[in-house]
């Protein structure tokens, strides 16, 4: 029922202007996949590509060994949520999620059970006589979720479909999302820029940027080992200090604020020789160091209490400024102005070259790199 | 602050008041007045004129005729308009703007030229009967009920155009993707998908369209010939009794009433079982209509308009014929403008006078009451709205007779001036531009009303300074439509001039029914011109060349 997708070398074009040139990747069987990007980087574009609304100018698509460039995008057999749900609004919700039924000539009592079977599970069954302006925005998701899912769609394509929720909403719905997905066991293309949301929900991501794919990987590869600063920015918080690397008897050194020399022992070997690199120090990857220990100075500009963690802002001597996460203590917080001493985990810290194109750090996968050596 | 305040408020219920009376003296006596007349013979109640008309199928037969005609003429309006506008919003038409500039010009003219041009083209010595007959084709007559479904047809369905164009506007993208990827696409969606998420609007155009067609007179009146109509009915029962009493074509006007009440019911009973709201965040994008497909949808939709557009084209060639009385001969001349321009000298600046203080007074009163309707709602503005609607489901004819009943006789002496001409364009274009005054105003949020306020402005410097010119840009586009209408307007006029009081569409309609027709061809002309010239004025100033109703 489900199929794997590949793209190879997509290419789409509005006239001479070239959105995505030359893109590649691979989505498994039953596989939650999430395009990742900020507004505007053609995740959106991709999607559309796949669900035959969008021309496509180059490469070639497929849903198992069927190749489906110029396949019509009713015969795709994809379900898919948009990002405004697209409900019908003359059609009751019972209506709604029998139309792509009724479109397949089914019998009356197959439409009737499939109908009642995924208004069940989507939960909307009181609200089957409905009309759709009387739903609420998270009724209407999941509406929208069960008409797609009733086709037995191949493929689930969903396009930012928790935009229009509020924040509240949005978590509990990726949950549903998510669960759904675990429970119909689809192949599932999902398109958000919302980096947490992603994480969520994904088996894995590829995070987009500009027409072009930065990263395939599970949520936590992408957020322990960035390929590139790019990503290390995209996903999750963190500090970017521009240092550079010395090395000594074999030793690489990373040099912090105040000529402060820290040995970093997760350096691809081939890496280790004095260059220029930029620093991707995640809030939580720095600590506050006990009184008397050694470790980068620094002053505290304002400290935020969120409940669980303490946001502390400080800058360094040479006046760069870093953001720290400290899981709260019962003692009071840290005064505003106080110098503090910071040590640093360093066996989380990601390195780049100074381009911030490729990560120095050991143990990077990005599976983009399958998928680009495979053709 | 306190005295500031009840007193704006005074002002707002002072104009509440003004606007109810005027209703009551203009439009709420007149009506009671017919329907006193209708039952009133001699100083004694009486169905004497209801018994006439039911009494004879002469009468009876005009209703049916008049429902026959405007069923079939909103069926095929609907059938030309929807897949016209289906066509026009979902594909790459070339030349799409010429298109609609054209569609729109075929609903603004008024229909008994379409009627006078087509008996030129197809009637018995018409240009093509001819023409067709040499080559031994013989349309049938187009005298009658097909003459009249014809011209109907072709002048109403740009109504169903414009209305579905903007219904189709307000689809979002998404619901024809989400249709296609559950299986439905083509003509399946058209069906399916298409024409259910335009039915508000459909069920909205078709009574417009069936008003307009049961209340028209002039195309039954020229090309009708045996076949009358209803408002061909209460014209003559008027005409006939004029100087007399009127009981019977007050009987007849009343029915008249009834009958279009009923059917506005109706509809609002059927479009209220179908509504639902619809608001496109992406609108539809226009698709290259490629090979045999392409050329196909290019053919209709140009065939449509070419079809509706020849009577225009006709009509302005005519002007140019050289007559002999009342004869076209061979040549081209100018005499009939000459003729146009020094008889009936008073036509065109009548036109004018007549239609620009109409206008001004629709639009002044308009904006007040949709401010009372939309931001000061309560019982008496509620009444006011009421009011306001109920000229939109009288036929125009209707209202003249009403007019002329009420206001001959002194205290109210009017008949016979520019005055009643005015008041009765008033009455029958105003829920129109309420209508598009009241959507323009819902869309303005009361809150920048209030930060005015907040900041020290009185309510009605508010009201002058923030609102009205807020609403400036959808009041004038309406105003230009409205004013097009104005100049066109028959049915009533015809009741209510006299040679004084004398329009351009009347001065058309004057020659056409004496026969001169290079002379109506000359002013009917003149009057196209103006109505170009006031759809370009109205993409100008609305600064897009998409013209929604």
């Amino acid at each position: 029922m489900s199929v794997t997708i590949t793209i190879n070398d997509a290419v789409k074009k509005y006239g001479n202007n070239t959105i995505i040139t030359d893109l590649s990747l691979g989505i498994k069987e039953g596989e939650f996949f999430t395009l990742l990007g900020p507004s505007g980087c053609g995740k959106t574009t991709l999607l559309r590509m796949i669900a035959g609304f969008n021309s496509i100018e180059g490469g070639d698509f497929f849903f198992n060994d069927v190749r489906i460039n110029d396949m019509d995008p009713v015969k795709r057999n994809i379900g898919m949520v948009f990002q405004n749900y697209a409900i019908f609004p003359n059609l009751t919700v019972e209506k709604n999620v029998a139309f792509g039924l009724k479109n397949r000539k089914l019998s009356k009592e197959e439409i009737a059970s499939k109908t009642d079977q995924f208004l069940k599970l989507m939960k909307i069954e009181e609200y089957r006589d409905r009309m759709p302006e009387r739903l609420s925005g998270g009724q209407q998701q999941r509406v929208a979720l069960a008409r797609a899912l009733a086709i037995t769609p191949d493929v689930l394509l969903m396009d930012e479909p928790l935009s229009n929720l509020d924040a509240k909403l949005r978590v509990e719905m990726r949950t549903v999302i998510k669960e759904i997905q675990n429970t119909v066991g689809i192949t599932t293309v999902y398109v958000t820029h919302d980096q947490e949301e992603a994480m969520a929900v994904s088996d894995r991501i590829a995070v987009m940027n500009e027409g072009d794919i930065q990263q395939i990987g599970t949520p936590k590869d992408l957020y322990q080992r960035p390929a590139n600063l790019f990503v290390s920015t995209f996903i999750g918080r963190t500090n970017i200090l521009k240092s550079r690397l010395e090395v000594k008897e074999g030793n690489a050194y990373i040099i912090l604020p105040g000529n402060h020399k820290i040995l970093l022992e997760t350096l691809l070997e081939e890496e280790k020789k004095p260059q220029e690199i930029i620093l991707s120090i995640r809030p939580e990857e720095l600590f506050v160091q006990e009184a008397g220990k050694e470790g980068v100075k620094a002053v505290i500009d304002d400290a935020i209490f969120l409940g669980l963690n303490t946001h502390y802002f400080v800058h360094f001597e040479d006046g760069e400024k870093a953001e720290i996460i400290q899981e709260s203590q019962i003692d009071s917080i840290l005064e505003k102005g106080s110098t503090i001493s910071l040590g640093i985990k360093t066996y989380k810290i990601n390195v780049f070259d100074k381009d911030g194109k490729r990560n120095l750090i050991k143990g990077v996968k990005n599976d983009l790199d399958l998928y680009n050596g495979a053709k | 602050m306190v005295n500031g305040k009840s007193k704006n408020r005074d002002v707002w219920k002072l104009v509440s008041l003004l606007v109810i009376a005027m209703y009551g003296l203009l439009l709420i006596y007149p009506l009671c007045r017919l329907l006193k007349e209708a039952v009133i013979v001699n100083g004694h109640f009486s169905l004497e004129g209801f018994a006439t008309f039911f009494g004879q199928s002469y009468y009876v037969k005009s209703i049916l005729n008049s429902l026959k005609v405007s069923v079939s003429a909103t069926v095929i309006s609907l059938v030309i308009g929807v897949p016209l506008a289906y066509f026009y919003q979902m594909y790459e038409i070339k030349g799409k703007s010429l298109l609609q500039v054209l569609i729109i010009l075929c609903s603004m003219s008024a229909p008994f030229i379409g009627a006078y041009s087509w008996i030129v083209l197809l009637g018995r010595n018409g240009i093509f009967t001819q023409i067709l007959s040499k080559i031994g084709i013989h349309v049938g007559s187009i005298y009658g009920f097909n003459g009249i479904l014809l011209v109907l047809s072709l002048q109403l369905f740009p109504l169903v155009f414009l209305y579905l164009c903007g219904a189709l506007k307000n689809i979002d993208n998404s619901l024809l993707e989400a249709s296609v990827n559950m299986g439905c696409s083509g003509i399946k969606m058209f069906l399916k998908v298409v024409i259910p998420l335009c039915m508000p609007t459909i069920i909205a155009a078709s009574l417009l369209v069936f008003m307009r067609a049961f209340a028209d007179f002039g195309t039954p009146l020229l090309i009708g010939e045996g076949y009358k109509t209803f408002p061909v009915i209460i014209y003559d029962a008027y005409f006939a009794e004029t100087g007399g009493d009127h009981t019977f074509g007050a009987a007849v006007s009343v029915i008249g009433i009834v009958l279009t009440a009923g059917i506005f019911l109706f509809q609002n009973w059927v479009s209220n079982r179908h509504h639902f709201t619809m608001n496109a965040m992406h609108t539809i994008e226009r698709k290259q209509a490629h090979g045999i497909k392409g050329v196909l949808i290019h053919l209709y939709c140009w065939l449509v308009v070419a079809l509706s557009f020849m009577p225009q084209i006709y009509v302005i060639y005519s002007s140019f014929q050289k007559t002999s009385g009342k004869l076209f001969v061979k040549g081209y001349s100018l005499d009939s403008y000459k003729f146009a321009f020094t008889h009936l000298k008073k036509a065109i600046p009548n036109t004018f006078i007549i239609g620009l203080l109409a206008l001004a007074i629709v639009i002044i009163l308009a904006i007040l009451i949709a401010y009372l309707v939309v931001r000061r709602s309560n019982g008496m503005n509620k009444v006011i709205d009421t009011f306001s609607m109920i000229p939109y489901i009288i036929p125009g004819s209707v209202i003249g007779i009403a007019l002329v009943l009420s206001f001959s006789k002194r205290p109210f002496l009017l008949s016979g001036t520019m005055a009643i001409m005015i008041i009765a364009l008033v009455i029958r274009r105003i829920p129109y531009t309420i209508r598009s005054s009241v959507a323009v105003l819902q869309q303005i949020p009361i809150s920048i009303e209030e930060a005015a306020i907040s900041l020290g402005s009185s309510k009605m410097k508010t009201f002058f300074t923030i609102t009205v010119p807020m609403m400036g840009n959808g009041i004038i586009s309406g105003a230009i439509l409205s004013w097009v209408t104005i100049i066109t307007e028959l049915s009533t006029a015809v009741i209510l001039y006299n040679a004084r009081t004398i329009t351009l569409t009347l001065a058309v309609y004057t020659y056409v029914s004496r026969g001169s027709y290079g002379i109506a061809a000359a002013y009917a002309t003149i009057l196209t011109l103006t109505t170009i010239l006031s759809l370009l004025i109205y993409m100008k100033v609305t600064g897009n060349k998409e013209v929604t109703l």
